[in-house]
């Protein structure tokens, strides 16, 4: 069973709650309207469509649009060798969808980070707590308002956290922008 | 007093399959004949005597491969609860990719799993391939070369994983094996792309330069050295007493555990389940070179060993071959090219940027704007020594990506460790950890 078909077989199960797959480079995309329900969606893919590992599970800042996060979910069946990739948008006001650790248990330590870097919440989670920056940092690194040299935090004893001397770089581009002076590498803040 | 076996504080060998119930008369049972007031008792005894005590073994620790802390919860010697802490080494690598463009960000992939640079930038810079969607029209020296230079990395990450892992037992002979070796290897990457460690070998369409002439000739050589380095270090460990006393049915990890903790690499093939991305899913030249999978049989930490051992023997297989079937030959007489011959995509040469326009405008486009590519998003895993390294490239077209998620193998193979060491005792840590074979720089990224 290739990709596709399974992609149609979660389409037909769950109806208008799917989107038409994308098909990108030879992957299967399936994009989620409902966040909530994205539970009884990979739950379906494991038990009936044999997706039984959890490759990865990331998640984007849309910066300035509304819904502002798209959690992603790489999936694969070991036997038969297909992934399929499964999003969802979740609204900033939300920031919050079930957690997917009941299906595989991988997704524990994929949603911590997750919670770590972005501030996204996984309802259902038992251990929601961060894994990369320690207990008590105040921000979440990740999001695109965050800069890319650090915002000092005051935590005395614990760590040293000041804004980091980047020298004036690194010069980047803004990628696809229209105008060749908009292209031009130079630092960049992060309301760009 | 009667206490169910399976109770794995009581079990050191970690035998799940007997149930066997103690029966254990003591002074309670005859001075105190209800059960219920002497259950209490015994938990009041407990309360006196049997306090837990939670014990850091810090991120600073020669046992602990890197800058891991593990918080442990001990009852006497026996680990009741393990709560490995994570972190300590990252250093915002996915913050910088989305500030960098793709050729940019190579440097940044050899620190990334640092015991094997070379399959790191083979992996990312195959990844920025699938999103241009070349990556399956590589010109075939490239592919050879990509091929040999990531089963070196191979190689050399086992080696030193296996040579840190004999060190924290006790076996330290094996550890100066390894790195005699491993100092090959490194002279061979030295030759190959300028440095020994920090190689960013690949580029976006290729790699960096062509081997020099002689390159097959000291591969040849080391092949030579290193199968016999390997069978020493064999006779010195596999059926060492001592060794597989202490590895045998320890940390037995099943092929359902593995697959649902998301394990892979040697960790999911020593538990039996048979999945390579170089067989699975291959790419690169890898369906043209015969090689197999080693897989474990029970998931226990000898087997993880054995798997890794058998790797290195089967990545010896895949050099041979490569070096007898490169295109071109050792000294590529026929100039085969080594990058994918499109101006948008490859630097030009200096001489041609200096003299035409064309060249020139390609090469000032790509060192400001980097690769365009197009926009969409994609993920690609590369069968990486600790396991599937993956790269999530989500782009909105131009020549930086939009967000870039490393999936990292080490990172997803520790997350197990919370399950696997309850029930082990302290002196079984530096085994689980060193059969497990992660790196810190991966994991945190």
């Amino acid at each position: 069973m290739s990709a596709l078909e399974s992609a149609n077989k979660i389409k037909a199960k769950f109806g208008a709650l799917i989107a038409e797959p994308v098909e990108f480079r030879g992957e299967i995309s399936l994009k989620i309207s409902d966040a909530e329900q994205i539970f009884e969606v990979c739950n379906f893919a494991r038990r009936q469509l044999g997706f039984d590992y959890l490759v990865d599970i990331s998640s984007v800042d849309n910066y300035g649009e509304d819904p502002r996060w798209t959690v992603v979910y790489h999936l694969r069946g070991v036997a038969s060798g297909q992934e399929l990739r499964l999003k969802t948008d979740v609204s900033e006001e939300k920031s919050e969808l079930p957690s997917v650790l009941p299906v595989w248990r991988t997704a524990n330590w994929h949603e911590r980070e997750i919670y770590d870097m972005m501030g996204i919440r996984f309802s259902g989670h038992p251990d929601l707590r961060r894994i990369l920056m320690w207990e008590g940092y105040p921000y979440f690194p990740l999001r695109k308002d965050f800069p890319l040299a650090g915002k000092p935090t005051d935590l005395p004893g614990v760590a040293f956290t000041q804004i980091s001397p980047m020298e004036g770089g690194p010069f980047v581009t803004i990628p696809s922008s229209g105008d060749a002076i908009g292209r031009e590498p130079r630092v960049r803040t992060p309301e760009e | 007093m009667y206490a169910l076996g399976n109770d794995s504080s009581y079990n050191y060998n970690n035998d799940s399959n007997f149930n066997f119930i103690y029966l254990v008369t003591t002074v309670q049972d005859i001075e105190i004949p209800d059960s219920a007031a002497r259950a209490a008792a015994i938990e009041e005894a407990q309360d006196i005597q049997g306090e837990r005590m939670v014990l850091n073994m810090g991120p600073s620790h020669p046992a602990t491969h890197g800058v891991l802390r593990i918080v442990l919860e001990l009852d006497g010697e026996v680990i009741t609860k393990a709560d490995p802490d994570v972190g300590y080494l990252h250093r915002g690598d996915e913050k910088i990719a989305e500030n960098m463009t793709y050729t940019q960000f190579i440097p940044y992939t050899d620190r990334l799993d640092y015991l094997a640079p070379l399959a790191n930038n083979v992996a990312y810079a195959l990844a920025v391939e699938k999103l241009l969607g070349i990556h399956d029209k590589l010109p075939p020296r490239c592919q050879y070369i990509r091929v040999m230079v990531a089963e070196l990395a191979r190689i050399s990450a086992h080696l030193l994983g296996l040579g840190a892992f004999a060190m924290d037992t006790g076996a330290v002979t094996v550890f100066l094996l390894t790195f005699t070796e491993r100092e090959k290897i490194y002279n061979l990457a030295e030759a190959a792309s300028g440095a020994r460690l920090t190689t960013s070998y690949t580029r976006i369409g290729g790699v960096m330069r062509d081997v020099p002439p002689t390159w097959c000739d000291q591969i040849r050589q080391f092949l030579k050295e290193f199968a016999v380095a390997l069978d020493e270090a064999n006779t010195l460990l596999t059926r060492n007493r001592i060794w597989v006393d202490r590895l045998r049915d320890l940390a037995v990890v099943s092929k359902e555990m593995a697959i649902d903790y998301g394990l892979s690499g040697p960790n999911l093939r020593g538990s039996g389940v048979e999945f390579d991305l170089r067989k699975n899913q291959p790419y690169l030249c890898y369906k043209d070179l015969d090689f197999d999978m080693a897989i474990g049989s029970t998931g226990d930490c000898y087997d993880r060993y054995l798997v890794r051992m058998e790797e290195m023997r089967q990545s010896m297989r895949i050099l041979e071959q490569c070096v007898n079937k490169i295109p071109g030959g050792a000294e590529n007489k026929s100039h085969e090219p080594v990058c994918v011959q499109d101006g948008k995509i490859t630097m030009p040469t200096k001489e041609k940027v200096m003299s035409s326009m064309e060249e020139l405008i390609h090469q000032f486009m790509l060192v400001t704007e980097g690769v365009n590519c197009p926009p969409g998003e994609i993920y690609f895993g590369h069968e990486n020594p600790k396991g599937e390294l993956g790269f999530y490239i989500n782009s909105k077209g131009g020549g930086v990506p939009y967000r870039m998620k490393i999936r990292s193998p080490s990172f997803v193979n520790l997350s197990i460790l919370g399950e696997l060491l309850p029930g082990c005792m302290i002196s079984d840590v530096p085994v689980v950890l060193g059969s497990i074979d992660f790196v810190m720089g991966e994991s945190d990224r």
